[in-house]
């Protein structure tokens, strides 16, 4: 009799239990639905939409029409333009992504020896123009090809040219120009997420590195801060990547759309080209798709090398 | 650890000093130098843009072109009113439209993504890991990346037009889920369990223990948004008139040309206040969020 009271009693307890772990796992997903629903329609969608629209003929209009690997094989053999912008594409990544990386680092580095107060302005000087959005329109007054373009009339000013170059329609000028002021906007995400790392590390380990004989800031920055701040490492990488292979917007601002001879043009605005100018969306998603697998690509690589490099 | 325990935490969090020792007075100028010259780059084009606001159309045209006012003159601002005025939409149409999309991506994402941040980072349940991976995955995907498949997608769900097309990429991101996610992962389980035995359900414990704690993170993830969405020019999705945004109209002062150099810098000028403002006054919140960024295997 006893016996049974207890068992029951137990399974009631036990039901209870799981009855409230199903009901939680019930309110997990219930709060999570909302943004995964979001997600689901306006990122993964996109995504698997762009794979199957890549390997047809699709003008919006019509329904697609199934052309296998064709795009695929027109983007590798047939389209010159293609070789332009993803050099260019490189060319972005590998030079603003390692410049802009390597600079946010040393720039929070530096940032981080003044007090509280000092340090929120030199912040928000290297973010303001991330915030100020539409604001690199100023850009092309600055290279403006004309007399009045600030660069040209201080260059005639001290006698270095005689004639004003056109920065932005000459097509071996307008990557340097695109270049810099990718640079100029590029100190975002990653570089607030350096900023807190430094803050974030605990003083007792710069305490015991003095003891163990570190001697100056370089050896501190080299044994003791880098190691420590992987996790940022590693989300300022992400950051770097998604803006230097995503640039697009200011390159159709500043360098004009499209730049002459697609001389400062990416696959991101090649594939709005074809997208919202030639309305050949087919082919606008096989670009996506080789740009998601190049970013997919160089993400996966840099963290490996960060992590090996940490670990050793 | 108590919530006092742990906000003190976050306090010392805040203001670690900083950390000066076996620092040479040499080395310390030539850093400063640096940064010194590369502050300059950094907000020389933001000066030149309030100056030339303020200049009377003699000084934008001056040769070489001056790096400060002589005369400092309202005209460039009345010239965009008066440009705004001959325009077919009325300039408050553009700034009610502005900041009621806006507002409402704003607040919808702070709400969603901590909505969902809470469950991913509190809870267990089937698919959690996954989930987080895959957000970790998509902060490589902004929306300049999915251009295109997006207008595809808000086409097909006839949003292009609407407010909706603009607002709803946002409320998405996956920025916010994961600063969110990542922050709230410092919450003291010992606090959501006393709630619990209190009797609070789920839904009641995020809004009254997690939120009231996580408003350094709710505040970032808000200046994210607000600098994302007020920025768009939503030229794409938009082709009303009446539903335009204000960047919208950035581009078509400029179309005027040269002689609206003026007004072009007055209308970037006042485009660039709100977020640069809601910026600093949340700077400390911001960093503070931001501690726990890291991406961590």
């Amino acid at each position: 009799m006893t016996s049974t009271n207890t068992s029951k009693l137990t399974e009631t307890v036990l039901n209870k239990k799981k009855h409230k772990a199903h009901w939680e796992t019930r309110s997990s997903y219930l709060m999570l639905a909302p943004w995964l629903i979001l997600f689901t329609v306006f990122t993964i969608v996109p995504i698997l939409a762009s794979i199957g629209l890549s390997f047809t003929s699709f003008n919006m209009l019509e329904k697609p029409t199934f052309v296998g690997f064709n795009n695929y094989v027109r983007l590798l053999l047939d389209d010159e333009i293609f070789l332009q912008v993803f050099k260019n594409t490189l060319v972005f990544a590998f030079v603003t992504g390692p410049v802009s990386y390597v600079l946010s680092f040393l720039l929070a580095w530096m940032i981080n020896e003044y007090t509280p107060g000092v340090r929120s302005i030199w912040t928000l000087i290297f973010y303001a123009p991330s915030l100020a959005g539409n604001i690199f329109y100023v850009w092309t007054i600055i290279f403006s090809g004309d007399y009045y373009g600030f660069l040209n009339s201080w260059l005639m000013k001290f006698g270095m040219i005689k004639e004003p170059i056109d920065w932005i329609g000459n097509s071996s000028y307008v990557l340097g120009v695109l270049l810099t002021v990718q640079i100029w906007l590029s100190f975002g995400a990653g570089f607030l997420s350096f900023i807190a790392g430094f803050q974030g590390i605990d003083n007792s380990l710069y305490e015991a590195g003095r003891i163990d004989g570190i001697r100056n800031r370089w050896q501190e920055l080299w044994y003791i801060t880098i190691p420590s701040m992987t996790p940022q490492l590693l989300f300022g990488a992400v950051m770097q990547i998604s803006s230097s292979f995503g640039v697009s917007e200011v390159i159709k601002q500043v360098g004009g759309f499209p730049t002459r001879g697609y001389a400062g043009d990416t696959i991101g605005t090649y594939i709005i080209d074809y997208g919202t100018v030639r309305f050949e969306m087919g082919y606008a998603c096989t670009l996506s798709v080789v740009l998601f697998l190049i970013m997919v690509f160089t993400n996966s690589l840099i963290t490996k090398l960060l992590k090996r490099n940490i670990n050793d | 650890m108590t919530k006092e325990q742990f906000k003190t935490k976050l306090r010392h969090l805040r203001y670690r000093g900083a950390k000066k020792a076996n620092r040479s007075r040499g080395v310390d100028f030539l850093l400063g130098l640096f940064l010194a010259i590369l502050g300059i780059f950094m907000i020389l084009p933001i000066w030149y843009v309030i100056i030339s606001a303020f200049k009377p159309m003699n000084e934008i045209f001056l040769f070489p072109p001056r790096l400060y006012v002589a005369h400092p003159t309202f005209d460039n601002f009345t010239q965009l009113m008066q440009i705004l005025e001959n325009m077919w939409v009325p300039f408050s149409r553009y700034l009610f439209n502005s900041v009621l999309v806006t507002v409402v991506a704003t607040v919808g994402h702070v709400v969603v993504a901590s909505l969902a941040a809470y469950p991913l980072a509190k809870h267990n349940f089937p698919g959690k890991n996954i989930i987080s991976q895959i957000i970790v995955l998509a902060l490589l995907f902004t929306t300049q990346v999915l251009y295109i498949p997006q207008y595809i997608i808000s086409a097909k769900l006839h949003l292009i037009n609407t407010y909706w097309s603009l607002i709803l990429p946002v409320v998405q991101s996956t920025m916010g889920v994961f600063l969110m996610q990542q922050f709230m992962g410092q919450i003291p389980v010992s606090l959501l369990e006393a709630a619990r035995i209190d009797g609070a359900g789920e839904f009641k414990i995020w809004w009254s223990v997690v939120m009231p704690s996580v408003k350094p993170a709710w505040l970032t993830v808000a200046i994210f948004a607000f600098q994302n969405i007020w920025n768009q020019n939503g030229n794409l999705y938009l082709y009303n008139e009446s539903m335009k945004v204000l960047p919208s109209i950035t581009s078509q002062v400029q179309a005027g040309g040269i002689a609206r150099t003026g007004a072009a810098s007055a209308v970037m000028l006042v485009l660039m206040i709100p977020p640069i403002v809601f910026f600093q006054c949340t700077q400390k919140q911001v960093i503070e969020t931001m501690t726990t960024s890291g991406i961590k295997e």
